[in-house]
């Protein structure tokens, strides 16, 4: 089931998607998203790119398997939650740097929770990608 | 010289020395503490553990731990040597070492421990680490039968343990066992006693192998030679024996403890002596004597009488010296003439007069004869039996009847095989035993004899301040003498020793009766076995019962669940509260979205097309998605959303994987029945909802969040902040749930591929 206008239209969703979930990813904290709906979209995004084009085409254009992603987000994951330790708090205790913080701007924040926020990202879009792109087959 | 195992690396040489080393420095840190722990003081040690439930890793000293601390780090340095030379070359050695040495901390922490956490743990480590060394010769089918055994019944007694321990500290409102008994005192008159003091005896029976539980012990003499002086002999079966001593302030005094105490230690020492004669292994006969040593710890453990508690705990240490002694002889005779086999083995004096004279010293104590410790031990044994209140005459019977066996086991395992004509050809010609390996058995023997000629030191250090800590008090306890005059337990003795001899020039007809009679007799291993297979036959046949591989009958099940628990909760709920809610929802958007989610599941339900009955569920989900919106949850709808896209996308491509099957209309009896389990649910659920929103909701925690959300956390979406701050280990938890579940998904997708590929 090939599709010219599908097929077409896909790259740039593609991107368009990608882009968006990692937006909605890093203004989770304050705003509507996060790292869960944001691994969402980014696997609707390859999803769509699978379905239009090919799996392997999608597999090729994630470059690494969907799996190790997977697991490379859950260490990520751990790793953000272990940083405390560095700080002498227990563990998932959130750890913060404002960069350039002044008077009244809170500058660039930076946090371990963010870096456990982009491992939940990579786990739940690892993770349903590995579903999608063994169920719809290499075939 | 035959070495068994070829030759041995530099590096193994060093492995070997390193646990020696670990426990002469640990024997030399428990030394200086014997004169502040024999003057009354009890140390202890604490750290914070897991503070938030109130457990510490906490350690105290009292007269009974260090007793156990310095037979465990001091035995465990002349076993640690010893092994050293008896798998000399074993490709293995290393990891047995490990084994030894993890199994040797875990004892000394279980003895030291102060929180019943705490002990628990090392409990259950020596458990592991008694599996691991039982199972060494893990190429032997036996051995790996024999070590699961072990396993199971002691891993049992821990599960007793723990149930106890958490019965205990909940009803005490600490774990620490010393403010347990400073706060509690003698529980026999709580009401949750009986609970407590059954399932304390359970984990101690089984872990000090008392019947009906003893049969795992004679089998775990599958282990190396050193593993069963160390662990089955001389420390880790007495972990129960240290447990019933540690509990004895707070549990005893009761009828329970002692019916239970008495009766089954004096029929685990009798029955124990009997079967040693009848064995013709060294080691399984030493073994079963083993077996007698703790049914008679147990035995005198039963009273209150310092007296009794003193001979048993004067006993546990003559029996540590002599029985890893004995074993490790066990050992050295199996290395040089290939056999245990005593009706084969004989005259090894004149080629192995070190090991001889070591054998002889050592079960001169085990027979009790003057002036070893051994008899210093039975005399006050007698003495306390005689001045028991009640159960006199058993416990004196049994401790006679024991000891008497004893006396004809060390013929049997010191003399015969020394001394008498051989019954046999051994495997090899035997030579004087290698000197690391006799160390060890030399200088137990040489101690048994020394604390006999000279016990005074003895009784001040070690013994008086462990009856002080059984009895949870300072008490009158026993003199240890070697002449205490001509009383009735030294007329005890003299028909004991008389009564052994008899037995020793009786013993191979002894023998031959008995094994005649256990061929008749129920054996337990056989009933383990049997055990064994109903278990595994009943799991396959519940299995096949509950698990049938089809999809429906899963959803049914956890349905009809569901509807059992809620209708009962919905029934048994005193005060139900019906209060028909105004709904928010009558207005147009609210109705359309109710329109849409009914449609949705309407043509599920009636559809007989599998793609039409998913996107009917996909309406559902994007109505529910649009609910949220109403009520504005904005994250939730979109994750709802995203999900119900996914979904819609996940069941489209499995779909068309599946072979052609029938339409989904089945019979219309299981279409009926499905209508009524689905009407069921839905009605319960509206009834619970109804009950729900009559009730105000409890806002606290919604307060909570919305006031620290952004001071704390530095997060204005509250729903994300929960998730990645707040409750970040449930998230954590929850992710590895889902890769998990992807990883479980693509090895089971994985090879049908693969097989396509082929095709």
């Amino acid at each position: 089931m090939k599709s010219i206008i599908l097929h077409a239209a896909a790259r740039v969703l593609v991107a368009l998607l990608l882009l968006f979930s990692v937006f909605m990813l890093l203004r989770g904290h304050n705003l509507p998203g996060g790292g869960f709906i944001g691994g969402l979209i980014g696997a609707v995004g390859f999803v769509v790119y699978a379905i239009a084009c090919d799996v392997r085409e999608a597999r090729a254009a994630l470059r690494v398997a969907p799996e190790d992603l997977a697991m490379a987000g859950l260490g990520i994951a751990l790793v953000g939650g272990l940083m405390a330790a560095l700080f002498g708090d227990a563990f998932f205790t959130g750890q913060w740097l404002f960069i350039g913080a002044t008077e009244d701007s809170k500058g660039l924040p930076l946090s371990s929770v963010l870096v456990f926020d982009i491992g939940v990202y990579l786990v739940v879009m690892g993770s349903i990608l590995t579903l999608v792109f063994n169920l719809e087959g290499d075939d | 010289m035959a070495d068994d195992y070829g030759e041995q690396t530099p590096a193994m040489a060093v492995v070997g020395w390193l646990p020696v080393v670990l426990s002469v420095a640990l024997f030399a840190l428990f030394v200086p503490m014997l004169g502040p722990v024999g003057a009354g003081e009890t140390l202890r040690y604490s750290w914070e553990w897991a503070p938030s439930l109130g457990i510490d890793l906490s350690f105290w000293i009292d007269g009974l731990s260090l007793m156990f601390a310095l037979l465990i780090t001091g035995i465990g340095a002349l076993i640690h040597l010893y092994s050293a030379r008896y798998l000399r070359g074993h490709p293995q050695f290393g990891r047995f070492a490990l084994y030894l040495t993890a199994f040797e901390l875990a004892m000394l922490g279980l003895v030291l421990a102060d929180s019943l956490i705490t002990l628990f743990v090392f409990w259950e480590l020596t458990t592991i680490t008694s599996f691991l060394l039982i199972g060494f010769n893990h190429y032997d089918p036996a051995s790996r039968r024999n070590a699961t055994q072990a396993l199971f019944v002691t891993g049992a007694g821990g599960m007793a343990l723990l149930a106890g321990l958490i019965i205990l500290g909940a009803a005490a409102g600490t774990f620490e066992l010393s403010e347990i008994r400073a706060s509690m005192g003698n529980l026999g008159e709580h009401v949750l006693y009986t609970p407590i003091a059954i399932l304390f005896l359970l984990a101690a029976f089984t872990k000090s192998a008392q019947v009906p539980f003893h049969f795992w012990l004679p089998n775990a003499m599958a282990a190396p030679t050193p593993v069963s002086a160390y662990l089955h002999s001389a420390t880790m079966v007495k972990a129960g024996v240290y447990l019933l001593a540690r509990m004895h302030p707070n549990l005893s005094g009761t009828d329970l403890w002692a019916w239970s105490l008495t009766i089954l230690g004096g029929i685990t020492a009798v029955f124990a002596s009997i079967m040693a004669v009848k064995q013709t292994d060294m080691k399984q006969t030493l073994a079963y004597t083993t077996l007698m040593a703790l049914g008679t710890l147990t035995l005198y453990l039963a009273s209150d009488v310092p007296y009794a508690i003193t001979g048993a705990m004067t006993f546990l240490l003559v029996h540590s010296l002599y029985k890893a002694a004995l074993f490790l002889i066990a050992g050295i005779v199996d290395h040089r003439t290939g056999t245990r086999d005593l009706e084969i083995l004989g005259g090894l004096g004149r080629t192995m007069p070190l090991t001889a004279l070591a054998a002889a010293l050592a079960a001169s104590s085990m027979a009790g004869f003057p002036p070893f410790i051994g008899f210093i031990g039975k005399e006050i044994l007698y003495a306390g039996g005689e001045r028991l209140a009640e159960f006199q005459i058993w416990t004196l019977g049994a401790g006679i009847a024991a000891n008497a066996l004893m006396v004809a086991v060390a013929g049997i395992v010191a003399f015969k095989p020394f001394w008498r004509p051989a019954g046999g050809e051994a495997m090899r010609t035997p030579v004087e035993a290698a000197t690391m390996m006799l160390v060890g058995p030399a200088i137990l023997g040489a101690l048994s004899l020394y604390f006999g000629l000279f016990p005074g030191g003895l009784q001040n250090d070690l013994i008086h301040p462990a009856v002080n800590a059984v009895m949870g008090e300072k008490v009158k306890a026993a003199e240890l003498k070697l002449w205490a005059g001509v009383n009735v337990a030294l007329f005890l003795s003299l028909a004991t020793f008389a009564l052994g001899f008899i037995l020793y020039g009786l013993h191979v007809r002894l023998r031959e009766r008995l094994a005649a009679m256990g061929e008749r007799a129920p054996s337990f291993d056989v009933g383990w076995d049997a055990l064994l297979r109903g278990l595994v036959f009943g799991a396959r046949r519940l299995t096949r019962t509950i698990q049938t591989g089809v999809l429906r009958d899963y959803v049914r099940y956890t349905f009809l669940t569901l509807l059992a628990l809620l209708g009962g909760a919905l029934i048994f709920n005193t005060e139900p509260v019906y209060v028909w809610p105004k709904f928010p929802v009558f207005e147009i958007p609210g109705l359309l979205v109710c329109l849409l989610i009914f449609s949705g599941a309407l043509l599920a339900t009636l559809t007989s097309s599998r793609i039409t009955a998913i996107a009917g569920l996909g309406a559902v989900g994007i109505g529910v998605a649009l609910i949220f919106i109403v009520f504005s949850a904005p994250d939730v709808a979109i994750t709802q959303l995203l999900v119900e896209t996914l979904i819609v996308v996940l069941f489209a491509a499995a779909a068309l994987r599946l072979p052609k099957l029938p339409r989904l209309t089945g019979s219309s009896k299981v279409r009926w029945g499905d209508a009524l389990v689905s009407v069921a649910i839905g009605s319960v659920i509206a009834a619970l909802i109804i009950q729900i929103v009559a009730v105000p909701l409890d806002l606290r925690l919604t307060e909570y969040f919305e006031v620290t959300s952004f001071p704390e956390a530095f997060g204005r979406n509250i729903v994300n902040v929960i998730l990645v701050d707040f409750r970040a280990l449930d998230t954590f938890g929850e992710i590895t749930v889902v890769v998990v579940a992807a990883l479980g998904a693509y090895a089971l997708l994985r090879p049908t591929r693969r097989k396509e590929d082929d095709a």
